[in-house]
Order: C-alpha cells, then sequence, then structure tokens
C-alpha cells in the first residue's frame, strides 16, 4: 500500500505538520481532516485582533489556501472522525466513509471548559475558541452596551481589552482571590488589575456567578453576593481541556492528555500526536507537561513530522506565551509554576513597562516581560540554555539587561 | 506581484511571487520557506521570522519600530540590516528584495 499520512484537528499543529512533512521528504499522500469548515488559522487574534475588526478572517489563515493545493494535501473540512482503528489502520468519518492511512497524526487540540451555569443557554452568551464563535459575539457588541466576563485568565482579560477598545463597559468576575492567579506572581496580577481599572474595567475577585439571567437574550448576570449586573453579552473563559476522546476509544494512552514521548510518538509508533492534545516530558524542567501554546503546537509538530518521516528527533523546546492587552505587550519565557522568588525589575505599581524573574531554589525559572522586549529576549536565551542570573543584577536597571546574562 | 527572494544560510535561494500589503514572513510561509517560522502570527513577539535585508534594499524595507529595534537587539547573530520578516509590509517598490534567513532559525 503507497504512504498515507492522515492529520486528524486542523489546528496550529497541523498547518506545521504539513509543512514539516513536506521539508522532511514525506512523498506520500496527506490528508487534512478537521471538524471545523476553515482552514487552520490563528487562534490568538480571535480575542484580540479580529475580535476588534482590525484582522479580517482571511488574514487569519496561518497558511494561505494554495499552501495545501502546492503540497498536495486532500483536505477534508468540516468533518469529524468517530473512529480510529489501529489494527486496520483505517479511520472512520462521521457518514461513514473509511480512509486507510500508514502514519496518523493527532493535532486535536482542546476545547473549552463548560460550566452548566442557570441560563448558560440564552442568546448573548459565549465561549471563545472557535472563529466562529467570535463571529457570533459581534451581534451582540457595540459602544454603550455591557459586557460580563467570566474568568479573570488571559482570555478574560484580553477580551476585557478588546470590548473597551470598542467602547462597551465591562465587569469581570473572577472566583480566586486575584486575576491570572494560576499563572502569576501576585505583582504581577496586581498590574493588571491596576491597568484594567484604569481603562475603565471592573474586576470583581473573588466573586461567584449564581445564574446569567434573561428571558431568550441575556439581560444580566446574578453574582453569589445577590446583587445582579447588567449584560448584553457574556464570555465565559475558564480554561480548556484536552481532546483525548478519540485516542483514548483507540485505545492509546492518556495522562492528563495524549500521551506521547520525547518523540511525540504516542503508544502506537505509527502514530504521533502535537500541540495542546498531548502530554509529554519537558527535559528543561524536568516534568511532564501538557501546555496550551502556539509554540508547543508548533515545534513539537516538527518533532512529529520528523518521527514519521524516520527522522526522530527528541523534543526540547523552551515554552513560551504571549498576551497583548491595551498597549501592554507581555511575553512569556519559560514556566513560573513552583517558583519560591520573583524579582521585579522596574517599577510595576506605576509604569507599564517591567519584567518578573521567578526563581526556584535559586534557579532562574522564566519572565513575564510587559513591554520589555529585551529582557523576553534575554531570557529566552538563557532559559533555553540553562544558564541562570543574580536576582540582585536583575532588580538593578543601571545594569543593562544584556550584561546581566552575560 | 513583487518578487522576493530568500536565501538560505547555506546559499540557496527560492523565489516567490508575493502580494502587496502581506508580511515578508507570511509570503514565507505560504510558500514553506525554511528559516522563517513566524510562531507569533506576525504580532511582533516572537523573532522566529529574523531576516537579514540584502543591504541594496534596505530603505525600500523601511525602519523598525522601537519594540522591534529592542527584539533585534537581542536575537542571535544579530547584523547591520536585520530585521523581522513580519514586520515588512511588501510594496510594490519591493520587487526582486533579496533576504537571507539567519542560521540558527534552522
Amino acid at each position: 500500500m503507497s504512504e498515507h499520512c492522515i492529520i486528524i484537528g486542523a489546528s496550529h499543529a497541523a498547518a506545521q505538520l504539513v509543512s514539516s512533512l513536506r521539508q522532511e521528504g514525506w512523498e506520500g499522500k496527506i490528508s487534512l481532516i478537521g471538524d471545523e469548515p476553515n482552514l487552520p488559522y490563528h487562534r490568538p487574534p480571535l480575542s484580540k485582533a479580529f475580535f476588534v475588526g482590525e484582522k479580517t478572517e482571511d488574514e487569519l489563515l496561518i497558511r494561505a489556501a494554495d499552501f495545501y493545493d502546492k503540497n498536495n494535501v486532500d483536505l477534508l473540512l468540516g468533518s469529524r472522525v468517530t473512529k480510529i482503528d489501529r489494527d486496520a489502520k483505517k479511520i472512520t468519518l462521521e457518514d461513514g466513509a473509511e480512509i486507510s492511512y500508514t502514519k496518523l497524526a493527532l493535532t486535536t487540540g482542546a476545547r473549552v471548559r463548560k460550566i452548566p451555569f442557570t441560563g448558560c443557554e440564552l442568546a448573548g452568551v459565549f465561549y471563545m475558541r472557535d472563529l466562529n464563535d467570535v463571529k457570533q459575539t459581534h451581534k451582540f457588541t457595540g459602544p454603550g452596551k455591557s459586557a460580563v466576563i467570566i474568568g479573570g485568565g488571559y482570555i478574560g482579560l484580553e477580551t476585557a481589552a478588546s470590548l473597551r477598545k470598542i467602547g462597551m463597559n465591562v465587569i469581570v468576575i473572577e472566583a480566586m482571590e486575584r486575576v491570572l492567579q494560576r499563572v502569576t506572581a501576585p505583582e504581577v496580577s496586581a498590574f493588571y488589575t491596576r491597568v484594567h481599572t484604569e481603562e475603565g474595567v471592573d474586576i470583581r475577585t473573588q466573586a461567584g456567578v449564581d445564574a446569567i439571567v434573561g428571558e431568550k437574550h441575556v439581560t444580566g448576570v446574578r453574582l453569589a453576593d445577590g446583587t445582579t449586573v447588567p449584560a448584553d453579552l457574556v464570555i465565559i473563559g475558564v480554561g480548556v481541556i484536552p481532546n483525548v476522546e478519540l485516542a483514548e476509544e483507540a485505545g492509546l494512552t492518556i495522562d492528563n492528555g495524549i500521551a506521547v514521548n520525547e518523540f511525540a510518538t504516542t503508544n502506537d509508533p505509527d502514530i504521533v500526536a502535537a500541540g495542546d492534545c498531548t502530554n509529554h516530558y519537558n527535559p528543561i524542567y524536568d516534568r511532564k507537561l501538557r501546555l496550551e501554546s502556539v509554540q508547543n503546537a508548533t515545534d513539537q509538530a516538527k518533532i512529529a513530522a520528523k518521527s514519521i518521516c524516520g527522522k526522530p528527533e527528541a523534543y526540547n523546546a523552551l515554552p513560551w506565551f504571549w498576551s497583548d492587552q491595551y498597549d501592554l505587550k507581555l511575553q512569556i519565557a519559560g514556566l513560573s509554576q513552583g517558583f519560591d522568588q520573583v524579582i521585579i525589575r522596574g517599577n510595576s505599581e506605576q509604569d507599564r513597562s517591567f519584567a518578573a524573574f521567578y526563581f526556584s531554589e535559586g534557579r532562574f525559572i522564566a519572565v513575564d516581560a510587559i513591554n520589555r522586549p529585551k529582557e523576553f529576549m534575554m531570557s529566552k536565551r538563557a532559559l533555553t540554555s540553562g544558564q541562570t542570573a543574580d536576582p540582585l543584577k536583575l532588580a538593578d536597571e543601571t545594569i543593562e539587561i544584556k550584561d546581566v546574562f552575560n | 506581484m513583487p518578487l522576493i527572494i530568500y536565501k538560505s544560510h547555506d546559499g540557496n535561494t527560492q523565489e516567490v511571487h508575493a502580494e502587496v500589503g502581506t508580511s515578508i514572513m507570511q509570503a514565507a510561509v505560504d510558500n514553506g520557506i525554511d528559516g522563517i517560522l513566524g510562531e507569533c502570527g506576525g504580532c511582533c513577539s516572537c523573532a522566529t521570522c529574523h531576516c537579514y535585508v540584502d543591504p541594496a534594499w534596505v530603505a525600500k524595507a523601511g525602519e523598525p519600530d522601537s519594540t522591534e529595534k529592542d527584539m533585534l537587539d537581542c536575537v542571535l547573530d544579530p547584523q547591520d540590516t536585520s530585521r523581522l520578516s513580519c514586520q515588512i509590509v511588501i510594496t510594490d517598490e519591493m520587487d526582486g528584495i533579496v533576504i537571507a534567513m539567519p542560521e540558527s532559525q534552522y
């Protein structure tokens, strides 16, 4: 049988996988199957530039449509895979069609975590993950209208900034003590709370949601303390869960994501997986990770392509992330979880530019750099090579950041 | 459509006709050019699209803004004509521009 690689999930990882497969010399057939009708597109702008109309749908595409033609990719978009038969090496589509593979790549990503709030079925209540979700929200946005965002994580805060940009009244409801609690130091949370407040957002922490209220259309959100805040639009952003069901039913090992080794390969040597759906070992942090990031989708897809092409190479990349809100460009290098010391460079209480360096047992592990591209770039290089830094020098702005790391 | 000539670190060239208004990074990604990644999609956040503009074309490629300058100040192997290719928007005047990619991006 001739070689055929099927990619399930038209995601960031899939777009990279197609390109890397051809670059690594895969001459067989490639099929890309996605349940959304779209070619792989950039998801980060959904809560930002696309949300406020600064980017068009075409501009969201990771690679132009003719890229897939040129690379001889069979596209099956708007199509869902219902079963993987590993023994027969074939997949089944929703309409019953069966397709054989010699290699299979799972780039199924993650989906939003849903919370069954009373009233969550009302018109005007959205989660933010897919292009279609965001297009639908546009009917409910407009200057002077009110929005309630449930969840003070990155998606919630980015959306809050976008909604302010188009002149809406915005309230953010966060259950924990502070926004971004799961991912940043208290100083960074305090900074984002300050800036959002300065920009006119009403941030309410330690606040619970009792119900979303309205008749057909949402009119408000009733909080746990009994007060009701008005809303023409409710956006819920409380995290994502990996899409592992297809893999699980096929008997692949699942461990908070599809378990893959350092070669992005599952417990079936003919099946690779990449991106948000995987759980993998990271040698820099010496632990298993499930990452929700473009960087991981792209870098792990390259490793997966090499494995498919019989040129295995171990995955060893530094996680990094970004978030744009208002005039704030946040760039994150590394993983701060488990930190026991934070060094602030700059003034996070007054300015809109500073960096938070995270340490664990004296070792430099991550940075949150806000409008500090140099700090981000130097940290990324240092973290990749395992170089640490002197906390005292990091805190001292009279020393150039390049000199701190040299 | 202007012609963009991409030069890999080992001297191989690939020619691409790209639409005016798109970026040098996006044209590379759309055409599967190795050596330019563009992970952040063009919002000047990652520096994985670092390139060297051929000296003869520097003026036509324009000036980097302050964020880009700061990023470029800290990239691996910077040169005088270093740019982030996501920040260079293709114009008709760039027909024939030569863009080289750093070895570290392979």
